[in-house]
């Protein structure tokens, strides 16, 4: 009998403990995408709103999927605070009611962002972009536009593009010589799509196709590639660190805002909303292309810039002549659709 | 009292079975449970838009659905307060015909900044178009669908109901779940070519040789999957320190694309599998008795016929074992394949993932999993019959 | 009288700096039966595996039937081997296994499955051809190991400890049925075992080994009467070891004077020379408590120790000069411990081993 009751000591031992892990409170938790942007958040948000809120602030990092959120919503008391969202994320996200309502009263009205950092469930972080880059320093006259990239014959050398019919079907389109302005209205046709996915065959055979925010970063250095599609931030960020010389194309570029969220029932829903009323407020907000090059959503943080970053940020309107927005309304409804086509279409 | 009465002694053995059969309801059975039901359940529109499909199932799909089914959509929408319940109908619904997201955003916010009859076609020209309503009809049929199972193998439902493949450009799982099965084989025969003379040198063998044998097999496991793929990157990529060496060596003269291609993918999955082929037949082998090798030869058989006839089919059921832990992982992976492979190369579980992580789908990736458990339930049969064999059976 | 079938000459073998075969000379002729017999570690089954070929000799020549076989692999070698373990194939059957040489010698099917029944018929186990040899008993097993080493006629069969894994009961059964085997087939055997009552009943010739020397070879009661050395004598048999020195070199007695005085007479041999230490062994079943005149030395003592055996008794004796092991008959068991009593034994009975 000795067995059964220290089993039943054990049991009770093992219940008290996860009982215990599961009472004690959880400080807020902010979670963003990595990185040295991440590494950046911390050094002018992070750090500065614990001090503020004489708490510790737990940041942790994810890979996006809306799923991803889904599951630990539904999952009840999601362990994730305030969340950095791309716009696909956001419109989904806010159509099955998994974030909490922003109050913008605590933001000082909606008037101070640019428009398209304004929804109801989220508020704008960063404006950033998707465009060319190549090594400046082995491609002396470099690409200009989409149509360059896709000619092998004048620029020897792989391509490299991120997985995925996201950016990829608007640049081939722009590629096939779709003025930018039309690049939406021209997607929203079947036949549209057809002619991109046709563009697309042109250049698959020396595509190389990337996932990872650094991995084309790695590609071009390696020489793997001759340029690629990258994330603006990231080329500034390996110039500034590496002293390379890395250009971005400006023209045709994509530019998407990434917001902040507050997951739905989340334990420290309130003290998210107070963080990001304070990641948004311009003094705060300006600090950031210091480190990154992002474009920054509230306009008087924006105009505090310094002249030097200005050059490299998505939002100085020499770099916003001749590029794009992206259509978050387009991709939600269609992305689940033209992913599956582009699956089908990568496995041929 | 020595060991206490009989059903003392059964409720002590239960007892301590109950964390195993916890465990394996929890993790095993549940999960799988689960699976099943997300992949053949469907009843998100029945239960969040009563009113709509009770409209539905009377309608003809002849006349337009704005005037048939319309007003009942609004009343629904109106009824309604749970957000996440009309997230999961819009979702469902979008997977069935893209558009609906925006639509349904649309609609929503109309329908509750209003009172009374509304219009459906005044808040959006798309409302005219029968597809929509058809797309609604059809999820309002049952509680339980057969699409995501048809979706996973290629199959669909037209508006007539009959099943209809889906055109390759559109659709592809069989080909990608063929892939995951071919790559996962050549993986398997790759594991067993390297692994069994591998674990037979390695039982061959005695103290610290062994120790470092066993070693060089066992510490990659040590180290995490994503850190080896991304060693095999740099080792395999153009200017690579492989395609680096061959050139320096002057035996190439144009890098070999190891990179981006199956082959690259199965040089790194035997890799990372391989430890699960030696183990299994190392362990085998060094259970074998070893007077059979001189009692085969001193029996007329060379050695080559003596590992032919006696050391090979005893250790048989290593390689078996070790070919199905190798085989049922490696249809599992996906990093891999996706760091590593060209778009050739991706396998089923980067689709499943797809479905779960990226657009929630978790139908869709309930019934790929489906499809992707069956299909190995039937080479484990397959398996099973054959190991089964007398030969085996010592 | 032919050449030797077998023959060993001069032959050495070293593991590394490990010697354990030293100049080693052996003559085995066809139809023989020899037991390699001796301590574990003496070499017996190292000139086993020389001879099956799993060994190489370092120096020295190993000729089977006049042809050198020293680099030969085992496979060519056309000998059949028993081991201990038996080794029997796990994953055939009985009749597989039987056949395992015949196929491996391209003997044709009908051929092959006259010659495995034949063989199994010969072991009595013609019925169990379909089993698996995790299927038969430790003995059966034996037996089928025995079919499969014999079933291709091999020129000689060598076993190694055959029988050491069977019960004391099997394994005398056993001893009978392959002496019986050898007798009827005329087989040359070659038979490694350390139990030296095996060795006495089974084989035509003995060699002893100790260090990797042969120390006596010859007939089972040669090595039994008549030990050539102190190790053989005490390696065969239960004996009594008894040291003097020789003080008178009679015509057919010798004398030998012990250390405390008492006097041993034996047989005269040549090669005793007076004023030389002797050992002199008796086996204890020659000595008697029962006095006659015949006997030539009678040594009086006390009984230390009386152990009943069923068919003997089996009796320590102390006297002035020498503890005395005797087995007596169970007409002796009135004897009990501290009863005097009276060792007595034939000058014919002492053997001087050196």
């Amino acid at each position: 009998m000795k067995l059964t009751k220290s089993l039943i000591f054990a049991s009770a031992l093992a219940a008290l403990t996860l009982g215990s892990m599961a009472a004690q409170a959880r400080d807020l938790t902010v979670v963003s995408w990595g990185g040295n942007y991440q590494d950046a958040q911390r050094e002018i948000y992070f750090k500065p709103f614990s001090e503020k809120l004489g708490k510790p602030v737990l940041d942790e990092s994810w890979d996006g999927g809306v799923g991803t959120l889904q599951a630990k919503v539904k999952a009840g008391a999601p362990n994730w605070d305030a969340v950095q969202v791309e716009t696909e994320e956001l419109a989904l996200g806010c159509a099955d009611g998994i974030y909490e309502k922003i109050d913008w009263a605590k933001l000082g009205g909606k008037e101070k962002f640019i428009d398209s950092a304004v929804s109801d469930c989220g508020v704008g972080a960063i404006v950033w972009s998707t465009a060319i880059a190549f090594d400046g320093d082995k491609l002396k006259e470099g690409p200009q536009s989409w149509a360059d990239f896709w000619d092998v014959k004048k620029f020897p050398g792989k391509r490299g593009l991120r997985k995925g019919p996201k950016y990829n079907l608007e640049f081939a389109l722009q590629a096939d010589g779709v003025p930018a302005a039309d690049v939406y209205k021209v997607l929203a046709t079947p036949e549209g799509v057809d002619r991109a996915f046709k563009k697309l065959d042109e250049l698959k055979p020396n595509i190389v196709w990337w996932e990872a925010g650094a991995q084309p970063l790695q590609l071009i250095s390696s020489g793997e590639v001759a340029m690629s599609s990258a994330y603006n931030g990231r080329i500034s960020g390996i110039n500034r660190t590496e002293k390379k010389n890395f250009k971005v194309v400006w023209p045709g570029s994509i530019y998407a805002v990434d917001s902040w969220v507050i997951l739905k029932g989340a334990e420290n829903a309130a003290a998210a909303m107070d963080f990001i009323a304070f990641a948004s407020q311009a003094d705060n907000q300006s600090k950031l292309p210091a480190k990154i090059a992002y474009g920054l959503p509230n306009k008087e943080a924006a105009a505090m810039v310094p002249a030097e970053f200005q050059a490299e940020l998505p939002t100085t309107p020499a770099n916003m002549t001749g590029s794009i927005a992206l259509d978050g309304n387009f991709w939600i409804d269609n992305s689940e659709a033209l992913t599956q086509r582009f699956n089908a279409w990568l496995g041929q | 009292m020595r060991g206490g009465t009989p059903l003392r002694r059964h409720l002590a053995a239960a007892l301590m079975l109950m964390p195993l059969v916890v465990f394996l309801g929890l993790f095993f059975v549940w999960p799988i449970i689960t699976m099943l039901s997300e992949a053949v359940s469907d009843p998100v529109v029945v239960k969040t838009l009563p009113a709509t499909t009770e409209a539905a199932r009377a309608w003809d799909r002849q006349t337009p659905g704005a005037g048939a089914l319309g007003q009942a959509l609004v009343d629904d929408i109106r009824a309604t307060t749970d957000d996440q319940a009309m997230g999961d109908v819009v979702r469902r619904l979008n997977s069935a015909k893209s558009g609906f997201r925006t639509l349904m955003m649309k609609t929503l916010s109309a329908a509750r900044g209003s009172t009374g009859p509304l219009d459906l076609t005044t808040v959006d020209e798309r409302w005219k178009d029968n597809g929509y309503w058809e797309a609604i009809a059809a999820a309002a049929q049952s509680r339980y669908t057969d699409r995501n199972l048809l979706a996973a193998l290629d199959y669909a439902r037209n508006p007539q109901g009959s099943i209809e493949a889906l055109p390759p450009a559109a659709s592809n799982n069989a080909d990608i779940f063929k892939r995951t099965f071919v790559i996962s084989g050549l993986v398997t025969l790759m594991c067993i070519a390297l692994g069994y003379p591998f674990a037979m040198l390695a039982a061959s063998v005695t103290g610290w040789k062994r120790q470092l044998l066993l070693g060089a097999v066992l510490l990659p496991l040590w180290t995490s999957l994503l850190v080896r793929t991304a060693a095999w990157f740099i080792l395999l990529q153009d200017r690579g320190m492989i395609n680096s060496t061959l050139l320096g060596l002057g035996i190439i003269s144009e890098p070999l694309p190891l990179l981006f291609n199956r082959l690259g993918v199965v040089i790194a999955m035997t890799h990372v599998l391989l430890p699960f082929m030696v183990l299994p037949i190392f362990s085998v082998l060094i259970g074998i008795p070893g007077n059979l090798m001189p009692a085969a030869q001193s029996l007329g058989a060379s050695k080559l016929r003596a590992f032919w006839h006696v050391l090979l089919p005893l250790s048989l059921r290593g390689v078996a074992s070790g070919a199905l832990l190798v085989f049922m992982s490696a249809i599992g992976y996906y990093i891999t394949p996706a760091l590593i492979g060209g778009p050739r190369d991706q396998m089923i579980s980067s689709i499943i993932a797809f479905y779960a992580t990226g657009t929630a789908n978790w139908g869709m990736a309930g019934a790929l999993g489906i499809i992707l458990l069956a299909a190995t339930l039937a080479l484990y049969a397959v398996y099973h019959r054959l190991t089964s064999d007398r030969a085996l059976r010592v | 009288m032919s050449d030797p079938y077998i023959l060993f000459q001069n032959v050495s073998k070293s593991f590394g700096p490990l010697t354990v075969i030293k100049d080693l000379d052996l003559a085995i002729d066809k139809g023989e039966f020899v037991s390699l017999l001796g301590p574990s570690g003496s070499g017996k089954t190292t000139i086993l595996m020389m001879l099956a070929g799993f060994e190489n000799p370092t120096s020295g020549a190993v000729i089977v039937g006049g042809q050198h076989v020293e680099k030969l692999p085992p496979h060519k070698r056309n000998m059949g081997v028993v081991f201990q373990s038996y080794a029997l194939f796990p994953h055939m059957t009985v009749a597989e296994n039987v056949a395992f040489p015949l196929n491996m010698r391209g003997v044709a099917k009908p051929d092959s499955a006259a010659r495995v029944q034949r063989a199994l018929d010969m072991v009595q186990l013609g019925a169990y051809k379909e089993r698996k040899p995790s299927q038969l008993s430790g003995g059966q097993q034996q037996r089928v190991a025995l079919a499969r080493a014999l079933v291709f006629e091999p020129a000689v069969v060598l076993m190694d400890e055959p029988l050491g894994a069977l019960d004391k009961q099997l394994r005398e059964q056993m001893q009978l049925d392959i002496r019986d085997l050898h007798k009827r087939l005329g087989l040359t055997i070659v038979f490694v075992t350390h139990d030296q009552s095996e060795a006495l009943t089974m084989s035509d010739r003995i060699a002893v080994f100790n260090h990797g020397k042969i120390e006596q070879i010859g007939k089972p009661s040669d090595i039994y009467d008549h030990p050539k050395t102190r190790f053989v004598a005490e390696f065969i048999g239960e004996t009594n070891l008894v040291e003097g020195t020789i003080t008178k070199v009679g015509k057919d007695r010798t004398t030998i004077t012990l250390k405390q005085g008492g006097k041993l007479v034996v047989d005269t041999r040549p090669g005793l020379e007076a004023g030389a230490a002797a050992t002199i062994s008796i086996r204890p079943e020659r000595i008697h408590f029962d006095r006659t005149a015949e006997r030539e030395n009678d040594f009086p003592g006390t009984v230390l120790d009386r152990v009943y055996h069923g068919d003997h008794i089996r009796v320590v004796l102390e006297t002035r000069d020498q503890r005395f092991i005797v087995k007596t008959d169970r007409r002796m068991a009135v004897l009990d411990e501290g009863d005097k009593a009276s060792a007595s034994f034939t000058a014919n009975a002492c053997w001087v081993v050196g």
